[in-house]
């Protein structure tokens, strides 16, 4: 299998090569330190594998996947092993690693990317989404957190998290606005910043470019005025 | 205090006493960088950037085999994406302890 390497610390780089080099049927192609050089390369070259880690500046594991229209089979390589359960969302994902990498278990997830097939990890995206039902989970230190979604007054990106807040506590979540965004129904939700999520059935008042929401000031961005707006029941 | 040690290195490495060089001295260098940036965002209070530079730390404190270390830096970490730095003394007096053993090598 012809695979890359995705992680912005050299020394994971260096590791992960390393362990390829001992099985015979992975052929390394590239090491990318960032994901918009390897979305680049992506799309002149074809691989059958990625080495991603999750947590890079900027840019993570998991905004990457969603860039890619149709991806490879991807093997996440991280720190912690609280992202497990968002990685069953992606159906290229076929195993996770968790650093340090011993060689035994990195064998068993290249067995596990050379037999799976696309359909068997869409079935398991399919049970999460099942489990999720009507309230959102969202994973922090390990657990998963039940959310009562019409609770949910505002959401706010802060670079690789989110920090989820409702009537009575808030969240941080390692997360991005656009998977929350896509797991809140639109009739409440509606982005109004490149920042922002709101509940439109918690707004106090709307002034000029801000929406005054609980005691929270959230800006309101010019090209999304006009979609919230159109769901006030204005008089 | 655990010390560090190379054995995940030499498990990994089975015997390529090359790569065995050259990941130390991709350690060697990547891990002052990496601890001068976590001490300047923790001088910043940027909290969350800090969280993030733990996390690397964290990778390295795993592979110079400092087990209960690791289990510090992860509750740092997470500390501090709430603003708690009640663990800052000890997870500093761990980068100590790999900052004397990299002199070492």
């Amino acid at each position: 299998m012809n695979c890359i390497i995705i992680d912005d610390e050299t020394t994971a780089r260096v590791i992960i090569n390393q362990l390829c080099s001992q099985i015979e049927s992975l052929n390394v192609l590239a090491e990318f330190s960032n994901a918009m050089e390897a979305i680049k390369y992506l799309n002149q070259n074809e691989v059958d594998l990625i080495f991603l880690d999750i947590h890079m500046p900027d840019f993570t594991g998991f905004d990457f996947i969603q860039t890619l229209k149709n991806p490879p089979k991807i093997i996440l390589t991280t720190s912690d092993s609280k992202f497990a359960i968002e990685a069953f969302e992606y159906d290229c994902i076929v195993d996770y690693l968790v650093k340090p990498i011993l060689l035994p278990r990195f064998e068993k997830a290249i067995i596990k990317a050379e037999n799976t097939s696309a359909k068997a990890t869409v079935n398991a995206s399919d049970e999460v989404e099942t489990i999720s039902g009507n309230d959102l989970y969202i994973n922090i230190d390990r657990r998963l957190i039940k959310i009562d979604i019409p609770s949910i007054y505002l959401i706010e990106a802060k670079g690789d998290y989110i920090n989820v807040k409702t009537e009575d506590k808030n969240y941080t979540v390692h997360s991005t606005l656009k998977k929350i965004e896509d797991k809140l129904p639109d009739s409440i939700f509606l982005k109004i910043h490149r920042s922002y999520i709101i509940n439109v059935q918690k707004i106090i008042d709307i002034e000029d470019n801000s929406v005054l929401i609980k005691k929270d000031v959230v800006p309101v961005s010019r090209s999304n005025r006009p979609e919230l707006m159109k769901r006030l029941n204005l008089l | 205090m655990e010390q560090p040690n190379q054995s995940y290195i030499k498990s990994l490495s089975a015997g390529n006493i090359e790569f065995e060089k050259k990941l130390i001295a991709v350690i060697k260098s990547e891990f002052p960088v990496e601890k001068e940036t976590y001490l300047e965002n923790l001088a910043a209070k940027k909290y969350i950037e800090t969280a993030e530079n733990v996390h690397k730390l964290k990778h390295k404190i795993s592979i110079l085999g400092l087990e209960k270390s690791y289990g510090v830096a992860a509750q740092y970490e997470n500390d501090l994406r709430e603003e708690n730095t009640a663990l800052k003394g000890n997870f500093e007096t761990i980068l100590q302890t790999i900052t004397d053993y990299l002199i070492t090598l």
